[in-house]
């Protein structure tokens, strides 16, 4: 996913008042994507969002909601939140410090583009090929465990590790949120002017001052912001989670993904209740990127 | 020894001489203005002196002190970027009382100096404002502000008033020298605006490619250009080549003449004064207080400029005049 | 001096990261050649590749990234441009509606198909193998909507829409001309650099084709992995390779764009 921030240019003054025939043939131009969009987007998930609030028979309930707060479901949301959680945390920390180091650390030029690059392909290459390889590599068979033991003398699934479990898939999402991050934070870390790193050092402050009272500051809604999107793309993620661990781990797009597939519970209306704590889920999240975003904006102006 | 003392300083990126044996001396409480075309150097030096870069060869002292190889955080030099470089995180008496937080001053004391620094640019009042709620001379203001607050020992300006409106940066011009005025600081004044320059600097440097052209007080730069490009650059000269001298005054002079258009004398067809030669009016600009004729005579166009005194002055296109220029007006320039 | 130590750092942040790139590619690969279990070959491939069932699932990704890269454009490039003409006021709308396919994860959106297309509901477009190949490329345009209008508009907004619209209507043209003669050309690497970051995103997609149950590279990756052992690390390189010439196309037609740009 290749986020560039956009900045809005004051809307330019479409061509005075019309006659009314003129100003319907204007809003004919956006009617076939506000219709594709209708059909394809809001109306399916808007009746998501309705039968989550009811029973089989179309009648209003908060049942289905209500039982989302089982044991079960309520670990699987855990599960997700953690996995989200952490890897969008660690992915926003390192692909910080990668930016930071492909863009200001004075390294060779072809550094940068370079990284950009690969962190547009690395970044979409999630779902199932991604799982092939870390099972290819830190598997139970995989490349990297079997040197470990060939070489080192290490057992690496001796420790407790598997890549099937929650360290395994929290770094496996690693591999597309990290370059997700230096992709969304580039403009950010380009938004920072060395008038500013020069000013702090002619008024006294040095390197470490100006990053703490200065830098960081001045990042830190970006960087938040970004990982809050961070979140929201691990939480929806499935193809990846369900290639590496098929239905062993509990977390709640694979519930969602079997329970459509109608191998568990077949339920529908749960199905609803889930998809909503989805939305709900993903789009508080984006809703504070948005907000952190909008709001460094106004600061830059 | 000056108080600001650049001996034989070079900078070289790469391949590429930005900077060529530059010598610069500036007493302490001075007004020197850095001048010339984008690309001459004027800000790499200021940056030398800064500490931002250091320089391929030469020395910088101030006060005496060699300061070449110092940090800019030891430095004491303050600085005023062009884009303002406000820290937009901090609020403008936060961004003031930065270089004193810096200093672990404690913090009463930051408050006073803040208060006073404020009262000098006349911002007072707009303490909690955030940079991006002031308009773009305000900014400046507080710029200057903070690099004044800390007591600097030299003052850089790089081109803080380019960003500017026309009508502020007049007005901020102003105060900028006034304020200097008053404190006694040494002070280093980058632009490319030859006007602003002239009106506010106790000397100038005029910079190109590299390489120191002219240095001297305002008025001696403007009217006693020694290159023909400092000629061309203060604007407004007439420049003849050495054919077209010899064809309208029967010189013979080794590379440019140049005349400033304020310094030729108009005088009625009828007067025969000695030295003067005929012309007639091809064209006439009104520059306000000022009408610029072109006259063309012995196949040479001059620019000329009269005071615009009143309607029946002017001089209409196609008149013959007779134009007069003393001898101490005439500059043979390299 | 702070500067080399930042450079230092720099430096072993770019090493360590490679590193967590690179291993899992590099182990990946090297598995990939081990089928033969006395030499390294590329059997793993040769056996993947005159599989009939990825020539046809491949096959069928293909033909769906197509024409969901052309539907996609036809569909967003006009509305693109009409909002930067006609209906500036618009665009916070339309460009929250392309952000919702981030904010609303995939498997939600397919869910809803399920539920608002089934083959009981007024539209069954489940019900028949055309109508759900059609449902899956509308899926797929949801999909890219946030990538394509981007691309797009970011290319329309560089240059001067309103200006050469009117220069071109003053000289003649219609509509149909304006679109396909004067802004076409204009944006088109915008539009290329869009079109192949789709085609990434939609050759291996598995929610999607696998909950519609439709014959895609996807859900046939997906089984294979859970079926074989060296074949899977195979195919996650040609999946790889796929993503990154469609990434490094996309650097070209950027370039170009940039070159072209300058020259004018």
């Amino acid at each position: 996913m290749a986020i560039t921030d956009t900045v809005d240019e004051p809307a330019a003054v479409s061509g005075g008042t019309r006659p009314r025939a003129g100003q319907f043939l204007t809003w004919l131009g956006v009617a076939p994507f506000m219709i594709f969009a209708l059909l394809f987007l809001i109306l399916p998930t808007a009746q998501l969002m309705v039968g989550a609030f009811q029973d089989a028979q179309g009648h209003f309930t908060l049942n289905n909601i209500a039982r989302l707060f089982t044991d079960d479901i309520l670990s699987a949301y855990w599960i997700s939140f953690k996995v989200s959680f952490v890897s969008a945390a660690t992915g926003a920390v390192l692909g910080l410090i990668l930016a930071l180091a492909a863009i200001q650390g004075g390294l060779p030029a072809w550094v940068r583009p370079t990284l950009m690059t690969f962190s547009g392909v690395a970044s979409n290459f999630a779902g199932v090929p991604l799982a092939f390889a870390f099972l290819a590599t830190l598997g139970r068979i995989g490349l990297l465990t079997a040197l470990l033991r060939q070489y080192l003398d290490f057992d690496l699934y001796g420790t407790g590790f598997s890549i099937l479990s929650f360290t395994g898939l929290t770094l496996t999402y690693l591999y597309f949120q990290i370059p997700l991050m230096v992709l969304i934070i580039a403009p950010a870390i380009d938004g920072m002017k060395t008038e500013w790193r020069e000013a702090c050092e002619s008024l006294g402050g040095s390197g470490w001052y100006f990053w703490w009272h200065v830098a960081l500051p001045i990042l830190f809604p970006s960087i938040l912001g970004s990982a809050l999107l961070l979140f929201a793309n691990a939480f929806g993620a499935v193809a990846t989670a369900y290639a590496l661990t098929g239905s062993s781990l509990n977390i709640v797009p694979i519930l969602l993904f079997a329970q459509i597939r109608g191998d568990v519970l077949h339920d529908q209306n749960l199905g609803y209740a889930l998809a909503l704590g989805m939305i709900v889920v993903t789009g508080l999240s984006n809703a504070g990127y948005i907000w952190l975003r909008a709001r460094t904006e106004r600061g830059r102006a | 020894m000056a108080f600001l003392d650049i001996k034989q300083i070079n900078k070289r990126f790469g391949t590429q001489q930005v900077v060529c044996d530059m010598d610069i001396a500036i007493e302490r409480g001075e007004f020197v203005t850095f001048l010339g075309p984008s690309g001459c150097g004027k800000t790499t030096v200021l940056r030398m002196i800064a500490g931002f870069e250091a320089p391929t060869a030469g020395a910088i002292c101030v006060g005496g002190q060699d300061i070449t190889a110092q940090s800019p955080q030891k430095r004491g030099i303050g600085i005023v970027f062009q884009n303002y470089a406000l820290f937009p995180n901090l609020t403008v008496e936060q961004n003031i009382g930065f270089g004193l937080k810096v200093r672990k001053l404690p913090r009463r004391e930051i408050a006073a100096k803040v208060a006073e620094v404020l009262r000098l640019v006349e911002l007072n009042g707009k303490e909690g404002h955030y940079p991006h709620e002031l308009s773009g001379g305000q900014r400046q203001r507080v710029a200057l502000a903070r690099a004044l607050v800390v007591e600097p020992k030299i003052l850089l300006l790089d081109e803080p008033l380019s960003a500017l409106d026309a009508r502020i940066r007049k007005n901020l011009r102003e105060q900028i020298r006034d304020i200097q005025r008053r404190l006694q600081l040494t002070t280093v004044f980058v632009t490319h605006d030859q006007e602003e320059a002239l009106t506010m600097s106790d000397r100038i440097y005029v910079m190109n490619q590299g390489k120191v052209e002219q240095h001297g007080t305002a008025e001696e730069i403007y009217t006693q250009p020694e290159t023909e490009f400092v000629a061309r650059f203060m604007g407004n000269y007439n420049l003849l080549k050495a054919e077209e001298a010899h064809q309208l005054l029967g010189l013979q002079i080794d590379g440019h003449m140049a005349i400033r258009p304020e310094s030729i004398h108009v005088l009625s067809a009828g007067s025969h004064e000695l030295g003067t030669f005929e012309g007639v009016i091809r064209r006439h600009q009104l520059l306000g207080g000022v009408i610029r004729y072109q006259v063309e005579s012995r196949g040479v166009a001059l620019w000329v400029d009269r005071l615009n005194r009143n309607v029946a002055d002017l001089l209409p296109v196609g008149a013959s005049v007779r134009l007069q220029i003393s001898d101490d007006d005439m500059r043979v320039v390299r | 001096m702070t500067r080399t130590t930042s450079r230092i750092g720099a430096w072993i942040a770019m090493i360590v990261g490679s590193l967590y790139f690179l291993l899992p590619l590099a182990a990946t690969f090297l598995f990939s050649l081990k089928m033969r279990r006395d030499a390294l070959s590329f059997d793993a491939y040769k056996v993947v590749l005159t599989d009939p069932q990825f020539q046809a699932t491949f096959g069928y990704s293909t033909l769906m990234a197509v024409l969901t890269i052309v539907s996609g454009i036809v569909l967003v490039a006009p509305t693109a441009f009409w909002i930067q003409l006609k209906l500036p006021r618009l665009r916070a709308v339309v460009e929250f509606i392309t952000l919702l396919p981030l904010v609303i994860p995939a498997i939600v959106i397919v869910f809803g198909y399920l539920k608002m297309y089934n083959s009981s509901a007024w539209l069954p477009l489940t019900a028949h193998e055309r109508s759900t190949d059609f449902l899956l490329v509308a899926s797929y345009v949801t999909l890219s909507l946030p990538y394509l209008y981007r691309s797009i508009d970011t290319g329309l907004r560089a240059v001067d829409v309103r200006g050469l619209t009117e220069a071109a209507q003053s000289l003649g043209a219609g509509w149909g001309g304006i679109l396909l003669k004067v802004i076409l050309p204009n944006v088109k690497s915008a539009i290329l650099s869009g079109a192949f970051l789709t085609f990434a995103v939609v050759i291996g997609e598995f929610t999607m084709a696998s909950l519609l149950s439709r014959p895609a590279f996807g859900p046939y990756l997906q089984l294979i992995g859970a079926n074989r052992a060296y074949e899977p690390a195979a195919l996650a390189i040609i999946a790889f390779l796929v993503t990154w010439a469609s990434m490094g196309l996309i650097q070209v037609f950027a370039r170009n764009g940039r070159a072209k740009r300058k020259a004018a």
